[in-house]
């Protein structure tokens, strides 16, 4: 038996045991999603005892090093861990921007003392992360971003206000880039600090959305002290990090739709709702045309994301593509929305009710539309295709 | 499998690259055509690609070919798409193979070695009407004699004008429509009742029209299964679709590659045109869809070794995606040229009427998209 095999038999011994049977449910809604943090709420028992058994493995984050808390997996056991929980309809046990985002930075721009100290805490679900990038006046352009940070000698203090910050209102802690030099030009003054969200100075307001959800929130700081140690990387080099890590987001954002449908197909999901003639196809031909074409879309971009990480791994950096990823995986996920509004029909758009889990759907389908606006808009994603991979000149 | 190529893959499209582009180029279909060549590729050329070992690409070694399988074919197929070069590549190195490699030893024995010395050109005779569609076959063949009796037309065979013999899709049974009752016949060129003349279309290719009046084959001329030819041929189908879909990621990607050459030259405004966002954005969009092209097409390849199974899917997914690409790709091409787009002299206008004919062949985006539904249950 290979090591490989090995590593999958194990694996499969050890979900069985420790996966509990409620957590290997589709998730219902996002309350069933777990965050973890410092004033973590569980749905039930099982959500914690999942998060902190995988946690503890470092099965939370399988690909970074034992030594901060990962799993110290290589890429062929990561991606076995992740058809193993597939297999048995496992849920992700913690959600987190401190794994996605924060741990990729730190990973790469942290001090040995900074990885020790967060990274762990964050594959254990310990502490919830924000992010503080936007601010009303640097949306697409966020190199403009003015949240001021000085240097008052032991602390920095840090004044200005950001938007669209994510769950902001339940983050322990913030990442967050601010301007330390005002003279610079916009890109040469940015720093990437970390500081905790109860420090004195920081408030937070929701932003109820047209889906009728807050998932974001304005945040304020006024003479906020961030202890001088909280720097990441090198001062006023912070825009190099917030780069690094929008590469990563949007490869995330492109790659986290699947049409909230957990692998059905749209035009399953179709034939469910509307039914078919006697050839057992979709009666509307017109619908089934459009779904077609979205699947084949949908193949397609799905194989080109994995085409990416394998030559991704056989050496090939993904660069500037990754917005290519983010520009179509956005518009897919809109498009998909779409056609699983047409799919159900009027039911679709009830907005409160048992039926409709007070409307799933239509609220989810409004979520799609910031999809391609946050991470960096479409058109910017296009900017970027043009400027950085085709060589297209500046205007 | 993963979605890269190996080295020895990375080599042979080098290899193919460098050839095809030197020896064959854009100029060389342009010739052909103003020479108003009775074949529309060269026999000369087709006879180095053999010695290379491009026409027994998928023939068992034990015939003389290099049995390399579907991706080195469509890395091929691919560079051939990039520089418009006209063969009987796909009809009779992928399809004609593909459907002899399931014959008997004494039809392989006496085609496959002449196919991969490049000597012998096989085409499909599949289509009847205007839209390609296997199973509405009514070209008969009914028993006769110790063999059979073939009456009937066929349309739009690609390289099928003299060529040495065409593999008929024949009805033995059953009504139009139907895809049971299909069998596959090897028919020589010169039997007698058996009539085919040029039909010339926009890409400047070859393609036959021909007609079987009282054809009469022997019992050996049949192919795999009487009444039961259909899977075959749409293996024979399939491999084909996946050679055109490699072939106009090709075309694709030279079209854009020489129109954003193009963009970044041309001035107007005192500036170049590519400096515009308006044009800018359409082509990093058209970049974004080209990306796609390439995983689609890879993966159908590889399918073909990996998951013969789901290999129609693969190949169904790859040649609407293509197919649906390189239209835009060619579209764009032009509308970014402006004028000189639209002139003999340019090159462009020869993809875009190549891309137009190979979506159409062997089934369009409606035909792929259509078979990849019902195969998904909707």
């Amino acid at each position: 038996m290979s090591d490989l095999e090995t590593f999958r038999k194990e694996t499969r011994a050890w979900l069985e045991e420790n996966c509990p049977p409620e957590m290997r449910k589709p998730m219902r809604s996002e309350e069933d999603a777990c965050w973890g943090g410092r004033n973590a709420k569980f749905s039930c028992e099982a959500q914690k005892v999942w998060m902190e058994r995988m946690g503890a493995k470092g099965w939370t984050a399988p690909e970074w090093p034992k030594e901060y808390g990962g799993g110290g997996l290589s890429r062929e056991q990561a991606k076995i861990l992740k058809e193993e929980m597939a297999a048995i309809k496992a849920r992700n046990p913690l959600m987190s921007f401190g794994i996605w985002m924060l741990g990729p930075a730190l990973l790469k721009y942290g001090s040995e003392e900074q990885k020790k100290h967060y990274l762990p805490q964050i594959t254990r679900g310990e502490i919830r992360w924000c992010q503080g990038y936007s601010e009303p006046g640097a949306g697409s352009d966020l190199a403009s971003l003015q949240t001021r940070c000085e240097d008052k000698g032991n602390y920095f203090e840090v004044t200005g206000q950001k938007v669209w910050t994510s769950y902001a209102d339940k983050a322990d802690w913030i990442f967050c880039l601010v301007r330390t030099d005002r003279k610079a030009p916009k890109h040469l003054g940015i720093s990437f600090i970390l500081f905790d969200m109860q420090s004195k100075g920081v408030s937070t307001k929701p932003i109820t959305l047209i889906s009728g959800r807050s998932p974001f929130c304005e945040t304020f700081f006024d003479q906020v002290k961030v202890p001088k140690e909280n720097l990441v990387g090198t001062l006023n080099k912070g825009w190099d990090i917030a780069k690094y890590l929008l590469t990563h987001e949007r490869a995330m954002i492109g790659d986290a739709g699947d049409g909230g449908i957990g692998g059905r197909s749209i035009g399953q999901i179709a034939v469910d709702s509307l039914g078919t003639d006697a050839q057992g196809r979709l009666a509307d031909q017109a619908l089934r045309a459009d779904l077609a074409r979205a699947e084949i879309d949908g193949w397609s971009f799905m194989l080109t994301m994995e085409r990416m990480k394998d030559e991704a791994k056989a050496g090939q950096g993904i660069g500037a593509r990754s917005s290519m990823l983010k520009y179509y995986g956005t518009e897919l996920n809109k498009r998909r929305y779409e056609l699983l509004m047409a799919s159900k029909g009027h039911a679709a758009l009830e907005w409160e009710g048992e039926a409709s889990r007070d409307g799933e759907l239509p609220r989810a389908w409004l979520r799609t539309k910031a999809n391609s606006i946050e991470g960096g808009t479409s058109e910017v994603q296009l900017n970027i295709i043009s400027k950085r991979i085709l060589g297209l000149p500046a205007s | 499998m993963a979605l890269v190529l190996n080295e020895e893959e990375v080599m042979l499209r080098d290899a193919a690259k460098g050839f095809l582009s030197e020896k064959a180029p854009v100029s060389a279909l342009r010739k052909l055509r103003d020479n108003n060549d009775p074949l529309g590729w060269s026999r000369e050329l087709w006879a180095q690609m053999a010695e290379m070992g491009w026409a027994g690409i998928l023939v068992p070694e034990e015939y003389g070919g290099i049995d390399y399988g579907m991706v080195g074919a469509g890395l091929i197929a691919e560079e051939m798409g990039r520089n418009l070069t006209a063969s009987p590549f796909i009809s009779t190195a992928l399809m004609a193979v593909t459907a002899l490699r399931e014959g008997t030893d004494e039809q392989k024995e006496k085609w496959l070695p002449g196919i991969a010395e490049g000597k012998t050109i096989i085409a499909m005779a599949v289509d009847e009407g205007v839209k390609h569609d296997p199973a509405k076959t009514a070209l008969s063949a009914v028993a006769h004699g110790n063999g059979y009796r073939l009456n009937g037309e066929k349309s739009y065979i690609i390289d099928g004008f003299d060529a040495d013999a065409l593999i008929v899709a024949a009805r033995t049974s059953g009504e139009v429509g139907d895809e049971a009752g299909i069998s596959l016949f090897i028919v020589e060129k010169d039997a007698a009742g058996l009539s085919s003349s040029r039909t010339k279309l926009l890409d400047s290719r070859n393609y036959a029209h021909s007609e079987f009046k009282d054809v009469d084959v022997a019992g050996d001329a049949l192919i795999g299964t009487l009444d039961d030819g259909f899977a075959l041929l749409e293996r024979v189908l399939n491999v084909g679709r996946a050679g055109l879909a490699a072939e106009m990621l090709g075309a694709s990607e030279q079209s854009f590659e020489i129109t954003m050459d193009y963009i970044k030259e041309r001035k107007q405004f005192d500036t170049h045109v590519g400096a515009f966002q308006g044009l800018q954005h359409r082509s990093a969009h058209l970049y974004s869809e080209i990306e796609l092209v390439k995983s689609a097409v890879l993966k159908a390849l590889q399918m073909f070794n990996e998951a013969p199974e789901m290999a129609g899917a693969g190949a169904a997914l790859a040649k609407a995606k293509a197919g649906e690409v390189a239209i835009l790709a060619a579209n764009e091409a032009v509308q970014m040229h402006g004028g000189i787009g639209m002139t003999d002299e340019y090159d462009i206008g020869f993809y875009m009427k190549r891309v137009r004919a190979a979506q159409e062949l062997l089934g369009d985006y409606a035909f792929q998209a259509n078979r990849l539904a019902i195969l998904r249950g909707f």
